[in-house]
């Protein structure tokens, strides 16, 4: 076995002193990712910015501060924590360590919901549009994400568990279908509304605003907020639907809360950034090797570990072409399938276990 | 019928047409250890689902002291009884430690991490406790859990009221010492006052543990009471189609192993 467990098999310390690291990381993330970048507005500058010194900054690099470093530090941090949230709450609904948002179609349904807010958005759901205003998109995503998750839990689900031979066949006609009707909708769209949509869907952060920010803030929080209220629900779940009952789980209203929460951190992270694989499977998993399976530190060091991720991710992003930026997706895709991989063929022997 | 207990009766349960349980009712009473037998199919399983609250039945009625299952919460029946379920597997490489710990969650213990260690010694698992689940081996498995239902319900006797364990099998995976050692826990949980509902097929345990015995046959009681009275050559036959078995001795070129021989 990869991990390791301290010899008593009391495995809180390690788990609290990986949330200490990672929150540690995902300050250093904060840091590259504000002070990093083509424009040469460098940690110096930043610090002067920090100390009150920003008189000593140009106006130009002032705004690249404020203006487009830090929205689109907050939404990386953000969007990342949604999403690496998202995949360890599913693989534990699932009780498989290979469901991932992306791959399983959740991320693709959400795709679909937005593409239909952008196409309509201005004809048949205009009144939804103006009433939502800049929620209407993320609100959108969310409703997407949760009927692909409902979805996906009906159809994969077989007496109480999912092989992941089901899992991944569903989660792959899905996604293949809601790909279909997306395609059919850009098909209807006119020239405007096609822009928006490639520029969507490119799958990046480029482009954050505060509007952006606070537009998935609300649907990242609430995820955040009810962490600690599943954790033992989902522990408890790994070992059964039945045996989480008798250990006092209410089991039905645990999964319904799951679902509702992966739906809202994917749909959001969506809907702003459009869709970045791996995030929620590589994460959950890396910490799984260093700290357990305990979901009371797996789901706030996924929280840590995805936002400084994907910061980490963008920083190379932005950088590595400059001043081009490749999709973040690519990168995240570049670590990420290969770990998949690994997780599928079981390596480690924890990925195959109950496929039959 | 005693507040003090947990209660079935007339429960019926319909599945794809077929009677599973029918016209059940049994009386689980604190002090003794009531032991299920019967062959595959009979329903076993299914009486324990609905006793612990996890399956409805479609007609009947099942009560702790008195208050409808129906009307208690997942969080209020599992302070009040621990089930251990047959073989159960993990996708996740939980610690044998860190499943011991969540039976002792599941209670509120103040100190789970200490409880869910001290129920793995009592089930001779000490050293066991850094083991990830996954690697233990079926009969080590089956410990880990019935140290998790224990550390679920640490006192027989809590707030003046039994608690209870309900073992699903609990012999399957396990040697002649450890199906003994664990029945003689669960035996010392309802002498000290508790309450224990177990489903064995090993007729002679059954014997040696029950104080009170019940026989299921196609969903239906067809005996019950002290051992000495439902264990006999009448009821084996016509439940079992095993005939003339009861309290002899097989052929003197075959050995055999009574494990009860040891009370003499």
């Amino acid at each position: 076995m990869p991990f390791r467990a301290s010899d008593d098999g009391d495995r809180t310390r390690q788990g609290v002193a990986t949330l200490v690291l990672l929150a540690l990381l995902l300050l250093i993330a904060c840091l590259i990712s504000l002070g990093v970048g083509p424009t040469g507005v460098g940690l110096k500058d930043l610090w002067a910015y920090a100390t009150g010194h920003s008189a000593s900054l140009t106006t130009q690099e002032r705004v690249i501060l404020e203006a487009v470093r830090l929205p689109r530090t907050a939404l990386g941090l953000l969007v990342g924590a949604g999403l690496a949230v998202s995949g360890a709450m599913m693989q534990g609904l699932f009780r498989n360590p290979l469901a991932d948002p992306g791959i399983v179609g959740v991320t693709s349904g959400a795709s679909l919901a937005a593409v239909t807010a952008i196409v309509l958005g201005g004809t048949v759901l205009s009144p939804m549009a103006l009433f939502f205003g800049n929620y209407f998109l993320p609100l959108m995503a969310f409703f997407g994400g949760l009927l692909n998750t409902w979805l996906l839990y009906i159809i994969a689900m077989r007496a109480g568990r999912t092989s992941t031979t089901a899992l991944i066949l569903s989660g792959i006609a899905i996604g293949a279908l809601t790909a279909a009707m997306t395609g059919l909708l850009i098909f209807m769209a006119d020239d405007r509304q096609l822009r928006d949509i490639t520029f969507w869907s490119l799958g990046s952060l480029g482009g954050a605003t505060f509007g952006r920010v606070s537009s998935i803030l609300p649907f990242v929080l609430v995820v955040l907020a009810i962490m600690p209220f599943v954790a033992r629900g989902l522990d408890a779940l790994i070992l059964g639907d039945a045996a989480a009952f008798h250990m006092g789980i209410p089991v039905q209203r645990l999964k319904k809360i799951v679902i509702v929460a992966v739906a809202a951190a994917c749909g959001a992270s969506v809907a702003v950034a459009g869709s970045i694989g791996f995030v929620g499977i590589v994460v959950p998993h890396l910490l799984r090797l260093t700290m357990g399976p305990s979901h009371r530190f797996l789901l706030p060091g996924s929280a840590l570990g995805g936002g400084a991720l994907l910061l980490i991710a963008d920083s190379v992003a932005r950088t590595v072409a400059a001043p081009a930026e490749l999709p973040i997706g690519v990168i995240t895709a570049l670590f990420g399938a290969p770990i998949f991989l690994f997780l599928l063929l079981g390596r480690n022997g924890i990925g195959m276990r109950d496929v039959q | 019928m005693s507040d003090a207990m947990i209660s079935a009766t007339h429960i019926t349960v319909v599945r794809s047409g077929r009677k599973l349980l029918d016209n059940v009712g049994i009386d689980l009473e604190p002090g003794k250890f009531t032991v299920v037998i019967g062959p595959n199919g009979a329903g076993k399983s299914t009486l324990m689902k609905v006793l612990s609250g996890e399956m409805t039945a479609d007609m009947g009625h099942v009560s702790y002291y008195g208050t409808s299952v129906d009307l208690c919460q997942p969080v209020d029946l599992a302070k009040r009884r621990a089930v251990l379920p047959q073989a159960t597997q993990l996708a996740f490489p939980f610690t044998a430690l860190e499943i011991a710990r969540m039976g002792a969650v599941a209670h509120g213990a103040l100190n789970p991490t200490e409880e869910g260690r001290k129920a793995l010694s009592r089930v001779g698992l000490r050293g066991f406790e850094s083991r990830p689940y996954p690697s233990l081996s079926g009969g080590e498995q089956q410990r880990v859990q019935f140290a998790r239902a224990l550390a679920q319900v640490p006192q027989p006797v809590a707030d003046g009221l039994p608690r209870a364990l309900f073992l699903d099998e609990p012999t399957a995976s396990l040697d002649l010492g450890h199906q003994i050692s664990v029945l003689e826990i669960a035996r010392d949980f309802a002498s000290a006052g508790g309450i224990v509902l177990a489903i064995l097929h090993d007729l002679n345990l059954a014997a040696e543990f029950a104080d009170h015995l019940v026989v299921l046959n196609h969903g239906r009681v067809v005996a019950e009471g002290p051992c000495a009275d439902t264990v006999n050559d009448d009821i084996i036959s016509a439940v079992y189609g095993i005939a003339g078995t009861v309290g002899r001795l097989p052929a003197a070129h075959i050995p055999y192993v009574l494990p009860q021989s040891r009370h003499r």
